[in-house]
This record gives C-alpha cells, sequence and structure tokens, in this order.
C-alpha cells in the first residue's frame, strides 16, 4: 500500500460521511416527505446544505472509483467501513445526536474489521489488462 | 407506519447500492488502475473511459435509485440509523457480487473482516 493509495481511501472516509451529514441538515430543515408527496423529495435538492452535501459525496465518489481501479471491492468495502466511524462522530458532535455505549462497542468492532482485511492483499482475480482483453475478445466474436 | 416505510426505502436502498457497487467496480477492474492512466494520458482521457463504459454508467443509475431512496429515508429517520442499517446489509449482499460475478477470491480474512465491519455496523444502528 503506497502513500497514495492509502491518500485515496483515507479521502473516501472523510468526504462521504461529511458530505451525508449536510444531507442530514439540509432533510432535517425541510421537514418529514409526506408519503403522498413523495415528488416533494426532490423540491429539497434545492437547499444548499443538500448541493454541499452533493458536492462532498461526489469528491468521495471519486476517490471510492479510484480506489476501486486498484483494489477488490471486498477490499474497498471493508476499509472504507472507516467512514461510518467517522460518521458517528459527526452525527453526535455536529448533529447533536445521542451516541450510546452499544454504538460504541459498534464503532470498535468497524475498526477491527478494517484492521483485519487491510494486513490482506488488496487485489485478487484477474487484473484488469486481462479481463480487459477478454471483454474485447467477446465483443469481437 | 414511520418505520415501515424507513425499512422499505432501507431495502431499496441496500439492493440498488450492491447492483451499483458491482457493476462500479467491474468497470474499474476493467479499465485499470486510473492514477496511472491520468499520469499517462490526462485527467480528461480517465473521464471520457470512465463515462463511455456501460458497466459504469449501469451502475450510477443503480446508485441514483439508492441515492433518492436513502435521501428519502432521511427525511422520516436520524443518520445514525438510515446510513448504518443500508450499509450493514449492503456489505454481505456486495460481498457475495463481488465473489460471484467479480471473482475476487472472498478468502477467510475478508469474510472476517465483512462479519466485523457488519455487526459493527449493525451496533451502531441500535
Amino acid at each position: 500500500m503506497t502513500i497514495r493509495k492509502f491518500l485515496v481511501l483515507f479521502s473516501v472516509v472523510i468526504f462521504s460521511p461529511v458530505g451525508d451529514a449536510f444531507l442530514a441538515r439540509g432533510m432535517k430543515q425541510s421537514g418529514a416527505i409526506d408519503v403522498h408527496h413523495v415528488a416533494h423529495v426532490f423540491a429539497a435538492v434545492a437547499s444548499p446544505w443538500i448541493i454541499l452535501g452533493i458536492a462532498c459525496l461526489i469528491a468521495g465518489m471519486a476517490n471510492y472509483m479510484t480506489a476501486l481501479s486498484f483494489a477488490d471491492l471486498t477490499f474497498v468495502l471493508p476499509a472504507t467501513a472507516f467512514g461510518y466511524v467517522t460518521m458517528v462522530l459527526i452525527a453526535h458532535f455536529w448533529l447533536g445526536e445521542h451516541v450510546s455505549l452499544v454504538r460504541w462497542a459498534g464503532i470498535a468492532l468497524i475498526v477491527t474489521g478494517v484492521g483485519v482485511v487491510a494486513r490482506g492483499p488488496s487485489r485478487t482475480g484477474e487484473t484488469g489488462e486481462a479481463l480487459y482483453a477478454a471483454a474485447s475478445r467477446e465483443e469481437n466474436e | 407506519m414511520r418505520t415501515l416505510y424507513t425499512w422499505v426505502c432501507i431495502f431499496i436502498t441496500v439492493v440498488a447500492a450492491s447492483a451499483g457497487d458491482v457493476l462500479i467496480a467491474l468497470a474499474m477492474r476493467r479499465i485499470g488502475d486510473l492514477g496511472v492512466l491520468r499520469r499517462s494520458r490526462g485527467l480528461s482521457a480517465v473521464v471520457m473511459r470512465v463515462l463511455s463504459s456501460g458497466a459504469f454508467l449501469t451502475g450510477i443509475a443503480f446508485m441514483a435509485i439508492a441515492f433518492f431512496s436513502n435521501l428519502m429515508g432521511l427525511s422520516w429517520a436520524d443518520l445514525s440509523l438510515m446510513g448504518p442499517a443500508t450499509a450493514s446489509l449492503t456489505f454481505i449482499v456486495s460481498a457475495l457480487g463481488a465473489k460471484f460475478f467479480l471473482g475476487e477470491d472472498v478468502d477467510r480474512r475478508r469474510w472476517l473482516a465483512t462479519i466485523f465491519v457488519c455487526a459493527g455496523v449493525l451496533l451502531v444502528a441500535h
């Protein structure tokens, strides 16, 4: 794992939860959406919190895709799960949601899971080049 | 009723997000390391290569379904329920997808990590 690859994964666990927190903030401001007026969810997109949230989620997504280009999905998913730790910290300290002892225990389990997967290989199965060649062969046939 | 609506949103989000995850991972696996591609061909080449991938575009469509389903859920429930609940289930469904559709070697270490993370996320959702 090079520093570049580590930074890509680190960006995912910062941008994505911050984006989610902005979305939550925006949706709380707009109030609960009535199930008979589901289309109102599209109006919420005009809120500045929602726009900011979407911008952060795009940044998180770009880094997540970069991570997938050099590592397996079953490596990237557990590794970037650390984002949920960031998310609970934000929910607790910024949104003022209550975080119980059980939730802190959950955070400990997530951190353990991230530690377990990070000690293994990041890429298994066929490489991108081999898969791409196989895909183009199929298209030509 | 609010609880039922929340869980319907969670179910739709999980199925759509897992399909999106697997398809986007497939696209990225075919394209190869984006960092290497950017250094040799430039950022616009990376963007063009990604946007011309059918697997990527289909994956994004599924992600969009998951996004709006999640957004609706957030208007009924706390972020600290919606986020972890959708995530914990998406881990398992996506890991199965990666094993069967992407041919990844999901060994004991990876299942252990997936189960730790899934259990942790469930506790966080408690």
